[in-house]
């Protein structure tokens, strides 16, 4: 939701809607400012916003853009300015007028004692600051390799990204609002908003319980900087192993309600069917959902691009990372025969449970011809990686064992 | 007194990295076809034409589901009237070409 300055913005939005509208296309980009993800329909621009390199581009009002792949075999942690963004609604990114410190402040309020409102440097100066790093993945990440496909986000895989994020405990917040006796959940809304007032707003709830673990943050700083206007700037939710649907932007307003919240993106959007896997026969519609919630365990080869050539006794470092909701990543295991054989990884330096963690192992291709080379993760609580994709109506929660095909010369 | 030195400062420190925060001019637009432009009156009030240009090819029933979708979810203003041009538009023009 926004304070203010919205029946402005509404005006201002709606003038560039019909203008280009209605406007003859004229840009044509060229090969090299495109990508095309490996899926039908799949061609997407690669287009520079602010504060970002360019980025795949799937949609451009509201902005959603995804980050190339190769990114990842740059470092454990994703570049600001390569990190994946997703909006909702019309009115997002919200305008930057409305982000200065001058202007911005959350608020807390509902089932408390005291409600809150408080600047983001009162935020940084009245409680204890933190740092924890963690992936962010959006749920719709890998929606595009459904099979049947299902609308949505087309995404390839580069909608997630891994930041040391900084900031402030939402439990210590809350508690200096003091909980009323009855609280039950707790609601984040930020200042991207719908252009219509009976579209609903993008709000998301918690549990109390959760919101009290000394985990989820209210975060000002990713790697060392303050927020990228479009990933949230001056202050988001971190809710560390859950799927970035939580992780609101520009959150400006909590709320504690002494009920389960039941708005649109809780009660109906973002839910998956409700069984140990999230998954049902492809093509069907799920007898029961609930609402989408913890990362299953991934893993990738990121120095590896499908279709590379490699040179038959030469040795190679593979390369990649491994993350799952939470629990931590106990083994990751590598197969230069499309899964036939499996040999185990080296984990890399631990960041943190939430973290990704990198792996490598040394590989030399022996014969030529064509290989699969595959990656397995198993998490600290067990879970692993299912040499099946699930299907779900939405797209959600993809973690199949993946495969880089390569050929040996 | 302040001197004209400090006047400015005070400027440089009231400027913001914000400011320069603009997003690209959008150029995604609908493909032609039937009624294009009931869909564009519809349709891109809320959102770029790029939202429908990277689906997959769907069939007539998964478009029909995502108009109403748009219609009762998202409380889209759109005319009853309107929504069979919607959906034969994006089923003959971004859908699958077999589709009955």
């Amino acid at each position: 939701m926004r304070t203010d300055g919205n029946d402005f913005s509404r005006r201002e939005f709606i003038r560039a809607a019909v203008a280009t509208a209605g406007a003859a296309a004229t840009l044509k980009l060229s090969a090299a400012d495109t990508i095309t993800l490996p899926f039908e329909n799949g061609q997407r621009p690669l287009v520079k916003y602010p504060q970002k390199r360019p980025l795949i581009r799937h949609t451009t009002r509201p902005p959603q853009l995804e980050t190339p792949f190769s990114v990842f075999n740059e470092n454990v942690l994703t570049p600001n300015d390569a990190f994946f963004v997703r909006y909702h609604l019309m009115l997002s990114p919200p305008p930057p007028g409305l982000l200065k410190p001058t202007s911005f402040r959350l608020s807390v309020g509902g089932s408390v004692k005291i409600p809150l409102k408080l600047s983001v440097a009162e935020l940084k100066q009245q409680f204890e600051n933190v740092e924890l790093v963690a992936v962010n993945q959006c749920s719709g990440n890998s929606r595009g390799f459904s099979k049947p496909r299902v609308s949505g986000g087309q995404l390839g895989n580069g909608a997630m990204g891994n930041a040391r994020w900084r900031g402030v405990r939402l439990k210590d917040v809350l508690n200096k609002a003091g909980l009323g006796a009855g609280a039950k959940q707790v609601t984040f809304n930020g200042l991207d908003g719908p252009l219509l007032p009976q579209t609903p707003d993008f709000i998301k709830a918690l549990d109390v319980d959760h919101t009290l673990d000394g985990e989820v943050m209210l975060a000002f700083e990713m790697n060392g900087d303050d927020l990228p206007w479009l990933n949230g700037y001056p202050l988001r939710l971190v809710v560390p192993g859950h799927f970035g649907t939580y992780w609101v932007k520009h959150v400006n307003k909590i709320e504690v309600l002494d009920k389960t919240f039941d708005g649109f993106f809780m009660s109906a959007g973002y839910r998956i069917p409700d069984n140990d896997c999230a998954c049902i026969e492809p093509g069907t519609t799920p007898a029961k959902t609930v609402p989408i919630r913890r990362y299953s365990v991934r893993s990738f080869i990121t120095s590896i691009a499908d279709g590379v050539k490699l040179k038959a006794g030469a040795e190679t470092l593979v390369k990649g990372i491994a993350f799952d909701g939470g629990s931590g990543i106990k083994e990751v295991t590598f197969s230069p025969d499309g899964g036939r054989t499996w040999r185990e990884a080296k984990l890399g330096k631990d960041l943190g449970k939430y973290s990704f963690r990198e792996w490598t192992i040394d590989f030399t291709p022996k014969n030529a011809g064509a290989l699969e080379l595959q990656v397995k993760a198993t998490s600290i609580k067990g879970e692993t990686q299912p040499t099946e994709a699930r299907w779900n109506p939405a797209g959600y929660m993809r973690n199949v064992i993946e495969t880089v095909r390569v050929e040996v010369a | 007194m302040k001197k004209p030195g400090f006047v400015l400062l005070t400027l440089v420190v009231a400027a913001h990295a914000a400011d320069k925060w603009e997003l690209p001019k959008e150029t995604a637009k609908f493909r032609p076809g039937p009624k294009v432009e009931v869909v564009v009156a519809n349709c891109s009030l809320c959102h770029s034409a790029d939202y429908i240009s990277t689906q997959p090819p769907m069939p007539r029933k998964s478009w029909q589901a995502t108009v109403d979708k748009m219609r009762l979810k998202y409380a889209a203003p759109i005319q009853t009237n309107n929504v069979e041009a919607i959906v034969s538009y994006l089923t003959t023009t971004y859908g699958t070409s077999d589709v009955k």
